[in-house]
């Protein structure tokens, strides 16, 4: 028995963590993604029922804004995270002697809530208050800033807050990623007589492949999961004009009542992430393996 | 390697000075773009109502008022509540304590299990509870919220830390496995040959030795689960709701007048604790940020 009992021990305490997981994460996707072939409305009923759901999601104009929303804020959100982060981390890996405190501060919003920082875009982009009384205020009388308040324009508001939160995330891991660039390989770029624009353009930028594979990946899904910069900046407004398939899901299911619809939702979104996700697990923990 | 490479980059002393130059002015820049926001939030909140209207939102205040301060601190009105953001701050504590340690734990010994007493399809094992990091929590809010029910733990603090501690034990496993993986397997091997068991092992020799990977879990958690406002605003009801939902309430509320220096006040409460510890202990906050995102 006691031995039987040390032979097993460690699978035992891996089992409650385990069992969470298998039910929670697992059935839990699974009992939404059941749910979503139901006619569920305020109570799940599983009784199955097609495609119904997803249907009636393709037949509304506001999960089509949400889509395209998600897409243009994604497209826009990485762009830039992207290119404002290796823009900083090249810079910053030029030997600047103050580069502790320049990294604490472009990196110090990741650690604040999106409700945080997003109380304080709301109050900046607030046309009667924030950037547009301060250009005014310089002369500019004309100057019109309201894309906070303006349905075509609300979206880029988010992009705004979203790349001001994440950018300096994305430049911590492009810089771990520089710093891990062999500078035997650079020296000999130099003494072969490149200049330092061309040696990042031909050998640093194409040998951090891994690097740009990982960033893109932590934002695309960071991008699918944005939910409280939304809530708090436009609530999804004006009207569901800011609305992404995070935001919507939330609504059809806590205040519309539509259970169905709300699973049918995010089982879109899981499959998104899995598409994304998936490939790329399979290959870290592929090579890990073979290392 | 030493910080930055360039060093003896050979060009010409004037080219180098206007480049180096250019280079610091953009940085500059860069921690203007950063740090306005937040100058922004901290002069507003102690700007009075009158001064806002009138003035411009880049000015420092003329008069000082903590007056926002303390009224968002213990009388500003959340709902119908109107004791401030205090409670819903200690809710956030009570929350976020419990749920930090015990998810943390988990990790230790999860991470411990699955690098020193490998067995057959640990790796799949461990994809399976990696992929659970992953997730966008809306596909398990709906269940989640039953399940609560069941429980009778709808709107309490008792069922937030569960659904914390259960979502976050993906990362916390990550980040402790791969601690581990880098300590010697032999270390194991000469212990057991002395006769010391599983918890022996990991009580006297990994824990101790656990230190560092300890306060990047214990940072990342903290942060995550400080800042939650998903399933805040999804399992919590009333009294009950951690400070993220109230912030929320405070500056989406459509009654009476809106009082930006409340806001602003309010949000640098909220966000103090997790500003605090990136402060003193950023290292660690980064290192679990990029172990958590470039290490999958």
């Amino acid at each position: 028995m006691h031995k039987w009992l040390q032979d097993h021990l460690p699978k035992i305490v891996l089992a409650p963590s385990f069992a969470m997981v298998v039910v929670f994460v697992y059935g839990f996707i699974a009992w939404t993604a059941y749910i979503s072939f139901t006619n569920s409305k305020l109570l799940p009923r599983y009784q199955f029922e097609g495609l119904l759901q997803y249907r009636k999601l393709w037949e509304m104009d506001r999960w089509h804004v949400a889509l395209d929303n998600l897409f243009v804020f994604s497209a826009l959100f990485i762009l830039f995270c992207m290119a404002i982060g290796l823009l900083l981390a090249i810079l910053l890996d030029q030997r600047i002697r103050i580069e502790g405190a320049l990294r604490t501060i472009y990196l110090y919003p990741m650690a604040l809530s999106f409700i945080v920082t997003g109380t304080a875009w709301k109050w900046i982009l607030n046309p009667g208050l924030g950037i547009e009384k301060a250009v005014r205020e310089l002369g500019f009388e004309n100057f019109e800033f309201n894309w906070l308040v303006d349905p075509e324009f609300a979206i880029y508001t988010i992009v705004i807050a979203g790349v001001w939160q994440s950018s300096g995330f994305v430049m911590a891991i492009f810089l771990a990623g520089l710093r891990s660039i062999d500078d035997e390989i650079i020296k000999a770029a130099y003494i072969d007589g490149a200049n330092l624009p061309r040696i990042y353009l031909r050998i640093i930028i194409p040998s951090m492949r891994a690097t740009f594979l990982s960033a893109f990946i932590v934002l695309a899904h960071l991008a699918i999961k944005s939910f409280d910069l939304i809530v708090v900046l436009t609530r999804g407004g004006p009207g569901y004009a800011t609305d992404m398939p995070a935001t919507f899901m939330y609504a059809m299911a806590f205040s519309r009542g539509r259970i169905g619809l709300a699973a049918a939702s995010a089982t879109i979104m899981i499959i998104t992430v899995m598409a994304i996700i998936i490939p790329y697990l399979y290959s870290e923990l592929r090579s890990k393996r073979h290392e | 390697m030493s910080e930055g490479r360039f060093s003896t980059a050979g060009a010409a002393g004037t080219r180098l000075t206007i480049s180096r130059w250019l280079l610091f002015l953009v940085l500059g820049a860069f921690v203007l773009v950063y740090l306005t926001p937040f100058y922004v939030m901290i002069s507003t909140s102690l700007k009075s109502l009158d001064e806002i209207r009138v003035g411009s939102m880049l000015a420092w205040p003329e008069t000082l008022t903590v007056a926002s301060w303390a009224k968002a601190w213990g009388s500003a009105c959340v709902g119908i509540q109107c004791d401030g953001v205090k409670p819903f701050f200690w809710n956030s504590v009570q929350i976020t304590a419990p749920a930090v340690v015990i998810s943390t734990l988990l990790g230790a010994i999860n991470g411990y299990v699955l690098t020193k007493w490998r067995f057959r399809f640990d790796n799949i094992v461990f994809a399976l509870i990696l992929f659970g990091c992953f997730i966008p929590f809306q596909v398990v809010l709906l269940p989640m919220a039953r399940v609560l029910g069941i429980l009778g733990l709808s709107g309490s603090v008792g069922g937030l830390v569960l659904v914390h501690i259960v979502y976050g034990i993906g990362f916390t496993t990550l980040f402790f496995r791969n601690f581990y993986i880098t300590v010697p397997s032999e270390l194991v091997k000469a212990a057991t040959i002395d006769g010391a068991g599983f918890l022996t092992i990991f009580t006297k020799i990994m824990l101790p030795l656990s230190l560092p990977i300890i306060v990047v879990t214990v940072i990342w958690q903290f942060t995550q689960i400080w800042n939650d406002f998903l399933f805040g605003v999804s399992f919590s009801a009333g009294g009950g709701q951690p400070i993220t939902v109230a912030l929320n309430n405070i500056v989406n509320s459509s009654t009476g007048v809106k009082e930006y220096n409340l806001d602003m006040a309010a949000a640098i409460i909220a966000g103090l604790p997790t500003l605090l510890v990136y402060v003193f202990a950023g290292r660690y906050f980064v290192r679990g940020l990029t172990a958590g995102s470039v290490k999958g």
